[in-house]
């Protein structure tokens, strides 16, 4: 429960042995009384295990949908057991969960809030393709939605009744629908989004991915994404 | 000669082998019909060339058999997009199959979780 409302932490995890356990730990700790479910997107590790040990219900895809699949299966779940507000968490430990009733206190005005970095808090930066791109995605969703979006491929995110409702029914599945094409399917349909800036930290288990040649085919894939985000129906 | 000869064999080692799996079941009517429909235009043409040069030659075309093998390739490029079709449907079916079969598990383990706290608290 955080402000009288039932709050479920949904935590999308692939292979995430080595830190699912902290994050969960960590969640519970300075969340008291919220429910987390940890989705284990077809590991092959022991992350559904780790994760049920330390605290977390845990639903298991049989093999791996990518991160949109986990995230509605996460949706599903939550609106199936009636929960008034839905939290995005990342595995890696990145997202600090401190921050959480900071989101969920906005929910009553909007109905899906994302955390941001680099809008003023924390020292996250990229350069090159990738900065190109998420300035082109902030630029535009930010003229569709009304409001400043910096961060559109945050995976922190609260959303409130509606959105569990609308992302329990859809949510794409493929590269990037998880961050850019929710938001433009959110921005058209009239829901109210808003930004929180946040710190964000360094990852505690596995590595980015970060180089010139992925950078730009970053940049394409967000394009064709955003592009065909705007023409879908 | 020998091309028709040629052709007009492939075509009916084609048939058979649909037919057979149609028999067997292997392959879904709604398939096997497609394949066996266009066999049935094919293997006339395939002995008989001549016969679609009169409408090739109002087309414009070359010959009959050019023709013939434009329509086959527009043919099968329908066909793979058709099929890249059916793939997305099934994947979006899988996925949501998926989806049910792991929230059914999470909805087990949690029963079976709280059964078993409430044998050992009354155990």
């Amino acid at each position: 429960m955080v402000n009288g409302k039932r709050l479920l932490v949904i935590i999308p995890a692939l292979n995430e042995a080595g830190s699912i356990a902290d994050v969960v730990r960590e969640v519970r700790g300075e969340l008291p009384g919220v429910d987390v479910l940890v989705v284990d997107d077809g590991s092959t590790d022991r992350t559904s295990a780790v994760a049920a040990a330390a605290g977390a219900r845990v639903a298991r895809l049989p093999y791996n949908l990518g991160v949109g699949g986990a995230m509605r299966l996460g949706y599903r779940y939550a609106y199936e057991h009636d929960y008034d507000v839905a939290v995005q968490i990342d595995a890696d430990g990145q997202h600090d969960p401190r921050y959480v009733p900071k989101l969920v206190d906005l929910l009553d005005d909007y109905d899906l809030v994302i955390g941001a970095r680099f809008a003023g808090e924390g020292e996250y930066a990229v350069r090159g393709p990738r900065r190109w791109a998420m300035g082109m995605l902030s630029m535009v969703l930010s003229g569709l939605s009304g409001t400043t979006l910096t961060d559109t491929t945050s995976g922190f995110r609260a959303g409130n009744r509606r959105m569990i409702e609308m992302f329990a029914q859809w949510y794409p599945a493929e590269y990037l629908g998880d961050t850019v094409e929710t938001l433009v399917h959110t921005a058209r349909r009239g829901y109210r989004i808003q930004q929180v800036p946040v710190a964000m930290r360094r990852r505690m288990a596995g590595t980015p991915s970060h180089s010139p040649a992925k950078a730009m085919v970053y940049l394409g894939r967000a394009l064709a994404v955003l592009t065909l985000a705007l023409i879908r129906r | 000669m020998k091309l028709t000869l040629v052709t007009g064999l492939t075509g009916l080692v084609l048939l058979a082998t649909i037919v057979e799996l149609l028999r067997r079941r292997q392959l879904r009517e709604k398939y096997g019909m497609l394949w066996l429909g266009l066999l049935f235009v094919i293997i006339p043409l395939s002995l008989f060339p001549r016969l679609l040069d009169g409408v090739a030659d109002r087309l414009g075309v070359a010959s009959g058999v050019s023709l013939v093998l434009f329509l086959g390739i527009v043919f099968l490029l329908l066909v793979c997009i058709h099929l890249s079709w059916e793939v997305s449907a099934l994947e979006e079916e899988t996925r949501t199959l998926a989806e049910e079969v792991a929230l059914i598990r999470a909805e087990f383990e949690a029963d079976r979780a709280e059964r078993a706290e409430l044998v050992s608290r009354d155990g």
